[in-house]
């Protein structure tokens, strides 16, 4: 029992040394935040948080008009709100769409669709970059949230993942609904749907921050700074080696970027961790 | 048993449009697109295109620079992928020691996940900034030269670091999962045949998680290869020089900077190529896990 | 209320066949019961009258209506599946109202019929439950009364009770059973189990590989098997069933050796010499309390089963594998090796022929 305590205690100092290189990071960026300009230029930066933090965060907020190239943080976030949620919901609904049509019914060339959807696995932006591009200008799809929500929401994954769920709901359970009169529609209204709720939830969270932490995507899609998500707009405001970057109003504008995920991520952290690893199945 | 399905015409074609749609308009023609482009050459006008065959392939393959991307993309992935696994088993068998203040550790564990890789490449620019950077001060302290703007393997050092503590957090819910679905009976099994803490952990419970860690790596990999385009972008853009510079920003960079559309045309099929084996393995492996239950 | 007609029903699965033409009329009120073997297609039959399956060819009419191409909602008929199939997120209440709610009732039609089919069932305090609060047997009273409630022409049964445990089914047996008399809503039930088919039927529907072998009260069903499958399948234990020979003058048929006289068959029995099969259920043999023996046996093995033993046992003279089983009351102790000289029922005898397997008397 004694080996086993002592096992323990050297459990919670790795943990905590974990804790510290995982963790500290963002603590330290949010202490940033809290000091002024001056206290962050002049090294070793201190460990607790300062008093400068109303100060920044509303001049950040509401004051800093003109700071990032003439948009302020609120639309920013807004911006990243809505090319995170466009990209969460709109893959849940027509990955729902397309997982229902593979598994509830039976039509000619139901496998070559699902195999269209599947080889999108081996397809991201990355390799087909020049080309998308083009598309979307052809389109006139650059500076819209069109044009960084839509190609994102086409997904093998929550495909897969609703496809494999839906293979699980007994036979029975359709044909009882079959029976008692509901039709493709009413099914999945008020049967499949209210099923499918915590692997929603879970998809959701991933998608989310999925959506939230795009920077690729978003760094082609936009030209203008006013459609900027809050990721970029921030990669545009560090300069290392100018002097003139405010780096509190920058630190102010990292915790922004990062708690909403981060949020997202602890309050729905059971759905979050189920999502995760069945996502990967 | 076959599955019960609704008798219907076209309903399920219309199911099936909007993803379909999207599918083929933002992937399928733009690979295609790719994959021609590959094979073809634009004068430096643009005006005209003339049928290359593998001549773009043949160029990018012999080209230093290329060459070199295809170096760091290796050493990167593979640090990264060795570092964020390592640590994230470390705390993973800890945690699942500890009994008081499991959940704690666990909710703080995972925040990383929900933080962009660009941003994780800011913060730990801001960390070890040379000029200001409070985790720079003390290496400035003990005599190291510490200037990761300038210096090519400092450069690459930082960049792994970012990247793997963005991904500690994925491993660790992986390797906590893992290490649940080992059964306690084969552990006890062993604690009774006498086995030590550390030969359990070597000969049963590492073992046990193969599937897991072998799942993990090919994940990681993608994640380095891809995911990882915001570090570089935000952090060194590639430099100092050309040392770290992965596949996929090189394709960015020759095709948004430099505009040499042929070459990137050939790099993105390279990609394709490589993103197609690592999946054929990925589920190979999944496929292999059904079978062994 | 209503009647079901089927008329030469086939399925094909692709090429290959599963239902070879079944033809069954189903009387208002009445209660058939399909009984076969696993893989005999009566579940098919079943699920082809519901309209989950297609019909490849035959016509079926519920009501004297044809429902071929219809919907299964558009067929007025309810179905109670072996699962249970209960819509795991919704209350007993909710289960039980889907059907009405669809059709477009109104709540208090919904609420009176859901409270009095509850009611029936005794689930009146389950009501706000979800399925997985109940026990086995109350989520089959919820899938009964999620039929009940619809008052349709006709109730489907799917195996309903082979989930449940022995005691249980017995009970929900009768409680089946009870309640289609007070509702008399024709019904039909596919089972494996021949007690459950035997209690349970108006007529029996015995299916075997695709085919109906006997359409028959259970009565007749057991004491006139049309065919050698009916006989060893309805009826526990089996039948005996022995290859023999037609004795000399058609005086009957020679079995191990022995002529057993079968005088008022004499008419049924092929030429003399002819290969039948000879068949006798375990019940209809007795001891021999005098000279006269028909059979010579010896016991192999014992069964006690408490009201009676089972003595398994083999022919004077013969191997030692074949089985013929004597039913004994339970006050008669027999020990194994022991000599059982027996009687036939003559009534009781059944003869077969050995190329169609059908009967012959």
């Amino acid at each position: 029992m004694i080996a086993r305590a002592r096992s323990r205690l050297f459990a919670h100092l790795w943990l905590i040394l974990g804790l510290i290189v995982v963790a500290f990071p963002i603590y330290y960026v949010f202490v940033a935040s809290t000091h002024s300009l001056q206290t962050i230029l002049r090294p070793p930066l201190p460990l607790l948080p300062g008093d400068q933090f109303l100060a920044n965060y509303s001049e950040a907020l509401f004051g800093g008009v003109g700071r990032i190239g003439g948009v302020g943080v609120g639309t920013l976030l807004l911006n990243s709100t809505i090319v995170a949620l466009g990209i969460a919901i709109g893959k849940i609904i027509i990955s729902l769409m397309s997982a229902y049509a593979i598994v509830f019914f039976r039509f000619p060339l139901r496998m070559v669709f699902f195999w269209i959807i599947f080889i999108t696995l081996m397809l991201p932006v990355e390799v087909r970059i020049l080309p998308t591009y083009k598309v979307m200008v052809d389109l006139n799809l650059i500076d819209t949230y069109a044009g960084l929500i839509v190609p994102l929401i086409a997904s093998a994954t929550a495909t897969l993942l609703f496809r494999q769920f839906f293979m699980t709901i007994p036979n029975e359970l359709l044909e009882a609904a079959r029976i008692d009169g509901a039709g493709p529609w009413r099914f999945f209204k008020d049967i499949l749907l209210p099923l499918s709720a915590t692997n929603i939830a879970a998809l959701f969270v991933i998608l989310f921050i999925y959506g939230w932490t795009q920077y690729l995507w978003p760094l082609l899609m936009t030209n203008s700074n006013s459609m900027n998500t809050i990721v970029i707009a921030l990669r545009k405001m560090i300069s290392f080696a100018d002097a003139d970057t405010e780096w509190h109003l920058v630190m102010v504008t990292c915790i922004l970027a990062i708690a909403p995920p981060i949020l997202v991520v602890v309050l729905m952290q059971r759905w979050f961790v189920k999502g995760l690893v069945e996502s990967e199945k | 048993m076959n599955r019960a399905t609704f008798p219907h015409k076209f309903l399920p074609y219309l199911l099936l449009l909007p993803q379909l749609a999207i599918t083929v308009v933002f992937f399928y023609w733009p690979a295609g697109q790719a994959l021609r482009q590959s094979l073809l050459r634009e004068d430096a006008f643009g005006l005209k295109t003339q049928f290359v065959g593998l001549s773009n392939f043949k160029r990018v393959l012999a080209d230093p620079a290329y060459v070199n991307s295809i170096t760091v993309t290796v050493v990167f992935s593979i640090a990264t992928a060795f570092i964020s696994m390592a640590v994230a088993l470390l705390l993973a068998v800890q945690a699942e020691k500890v009994i008081r203040g499991k959940t704690f550790y666990r909710t703080l564990l995972i925040w990383p996940y929900a933080v962009a890789p660009a941003i994780a490449g800011m913060l730990w620019l801001f960390l070890f900034n040379p000029s200001f950077g409070t985790l720079a001060y003390p290496l400035r302290l003990m005599g190291l030269n510490w200037d990761p703007l300038l210096n090519g393997p400092q450069a690459m050092t930082m960049i792994i670091m970012a990247a793997s503590w963005k991904q500690i957090s994925y491993n660790f819910i992986f390797f906590v999962a893992g290490l649940q679905a080992i059964p306690r009976t084969l552990i006890e099994a062993a604690a009774i045949d006498g086995a030590t803490a550390r030969k359990r952990f070597w000969t049963i419970v590492f073992p046990l998680l193969a599937p897991t860690s072998f799942f993990l790596l090919v994940v990681n990999t993608v994640y380095a290869l891809f995911d990882t385009f915001g570090i570089i972008h935000a952090v060194t853009g590639g430099g100092p020089g050309k040392t770290t510079e992965t596949l996929v920003y090189k394709v960015y960079n020759d095709g948004f900077v430099n505009l040499i559309l042929g070459d990137s045309a050939a790099q993105s099929v390279i990609l394709m190529v490589i993103v197609i084996a690592l999946t054929a393995i990925q589920f190979r492996y999944i496929e292999r896990r059904v079978h062994y239950g | 209320m209503a009647t079901i007609s089927l008329k030469d029903v086939r399925k094909d699965y692709g090429r290959n066949p599963v239902i070879h033409g079944i033809s069954l009329d189903v009387a208002n009120r009445e209660f058939i019961v399909i009984v076969g073997p696993s893989g005999c297609g009566k579940s098919t039959l079943l699920r082809m009258v519901a309209g989950l399956e297609e019909i490849t060819s035959g016509t079926i009419e519920i009501d004297e209506r044809v429902v071929n191409q219809l919907e299964p909602r558009e067929r007025d008929i309810a179905m109670v599946f072996q699962n249970y199939a209960l819509y795991p997120h919704m209350t007993v209440f909710e289960n039980m109202a889907y059907g009405l709610k669809i059709a477009g009732k109104n709540r208090t039609e919904i609420a009176e019929r859901v409270s009095s089919a509850a009611n029936m069932l005794e689930l009146g305090p389950y009501l706000t439950r979800k399925p997985r609060a109940l026990s086995g047997g109350q989520r089959q009273r919820v899938a009964m009364g999620r039929a009940l409630v619809r008052d349709p022409a006709a109730f489907l049964f799917d195996e309903p009770l082979s989930n449940l445990d022995a005691k249980l089914r017995v009970q929900m047996r009768l409680e089946i059973k009870a309640l289609q008399r007070e509702v008399g809503t024709t019904s039909l039930y596919v089972t494996h189990d021949q007690v459950e088919a035997m209690t349970l039927a108006d007529r029996l529907v015995v299916m075997n590989g695709g085919r109906a072998e006997q359409i028959d009260t259970p009565m007749n069903v057991y004491l006139k098997p049309a065919s050698v499958f009916v006989a060893s399948f309805i009826g526990s234990p089996a039948m005996n069933i022995i290859e023999a020979r037609v004795a000399a003058e058609s005086r009957g048929v020679v079995v191990a050796g022995r002529t057993i006289d079968l005088d008022h068959l004499r008419l049924h029995l092929p030429a003399v010499g002819a290969p039948v099969l000879f068949g006798i259920r375990p019940e209809h043999i007795a001891v021999s309390e005098t000279e006269k023996v028909d059979l010579l046996l010896t016991v192999s093995a014992v069964e006690t089963l408490g009201a009676d033993a089972l003595a398994h046992c083999y022919f004077e003279g013969g191997k030692k594998g074949r089985d013929f089983v004597v039913r004994l009351p339970g006050t008669r102790t027999v020990r194994v090796g022991e000599h059982l000289p027996v009687v036939l029922d003559r009534a009781a005898t059944h003869l077969f022929d050995p190329e169609s397997k059908k009967r012959l008397n």
